[in-house]
């Protein structure tokens, strides 16, 4: 009787998964998100939109990116559900913004701030996707550039 | 006098900041940090008064060497999750050092300011 029970959980799960598979607006979906964070070299997920961003802390990551120079794929996770859990879930990872470059997650904003601060981010874009950043040069006089970007 | 006044403080932010307490608590215990500080931030932003929504920490511990920051980041993460469950705040910023990393004089500064996303 257990047998038949458990065959028949198989078969609806199985079922329920082909289901998610087929709905290819299903956000939550692992492999939709995984795609999601490869499409582009910098892809940031965020509450609001770079324009408007609407919490602080996406803020502060829009304006890194802007003070380096680095066009990156927004998605707001306000105006989607679905992808604001399935982003947490993918990157086991508890809060929003999240950053990924070329398609790694990096982190979220106090990574990315302690990355631009000590001069990683800008060996991180170049070495991982090629970017040069606009502080690269300031890089040769050390520490100054801490500076004038702010 | 002062240790009075601190033993006051923290019997009153027991009662009135049960998730911070809980934070400083789980931490402590966790990563015997050589310096811990939590900061409720929730103020900033656009929730009932005394909420325990935002949080900041500033935790230096020996158990972070030779670790990268996102692995930084994600024991703290985890340990809170295990310890609040459900009540795993809505923000936290986490500043996480190793000791020789970690400058006595260094301060924490206050999250970005909030733009009217929480809730939404």
């Amino acid at each position: 009787m257990s047998f038949l029970i458990n065959n028949i959980t198989r078969q609806i799960v199985r079922n329920h998964r082909q289901l998610l598979i087929q709905c290819s607006q299903f956000a939550t979906d692992g492999k939709i998100i995984e795609e999601m964070t490869k499409k582009n070299k910098v892809v940031v997920f965020m509450k609001g939109n770079p324009e408007a961003p609407k919490c602080g802390f996406s803020n502060a990551v829009v304006q890194i990116f802007r003070m380096h120079g680095v066009d990156f794929e927004a998605h707001d996770v306000l105006a989607d559900e679905e992808l604001r859990q399935g982003i947490k879930d993918f990157s086991s990872w508890p809060t929003i913004p999240q950053v990924f470059i070329n398609g790694e997650f990096v982190g979220g904003c106090d990574i990315l701030l302690q990355m631009h601060k000590d001069g990683q981010l800008i060996d991180t874009l170049w070495k991982n996707a090629g970017i040069k950043s606009a502080l690269a040069e300031d890089e040769t006089e050390g520490s100054k550039d801490d500076e004038k970007s702010k | 006098m002062n240790i009075l006044r601190i033993q006051i403080a923290r019997l009153s932010s027991k009662m009135s900041e049960p998730i911070k307490t809980k934070i400083n608590e789980c931490l402590s215990r966790e990563l015997s940090p050589i310096k811990l500080e939590v900061v409720n931030e929730s103020y900033m932003h656009g929730v009932p008064k005394n909420s325990e929504t935002h949080f900041k920490v500033l935790v230096v511990s020996e158990k972070f060497t030779g670790l990268s920051l996102i692995q930084r980041h994600r024991i703290v993460n985890n340990y809170l999750k295990e310890e609040l469950k459900t009540e795993f705040p809505h923000a936290l910023s986490i500043v996480a050092k190793n000791p020789t990393e970690y400058d006595g004089e260094y301060k924490l500064e206050p999250s970005p300011n909030c733009r009217g996303g929480f809730g939404k």
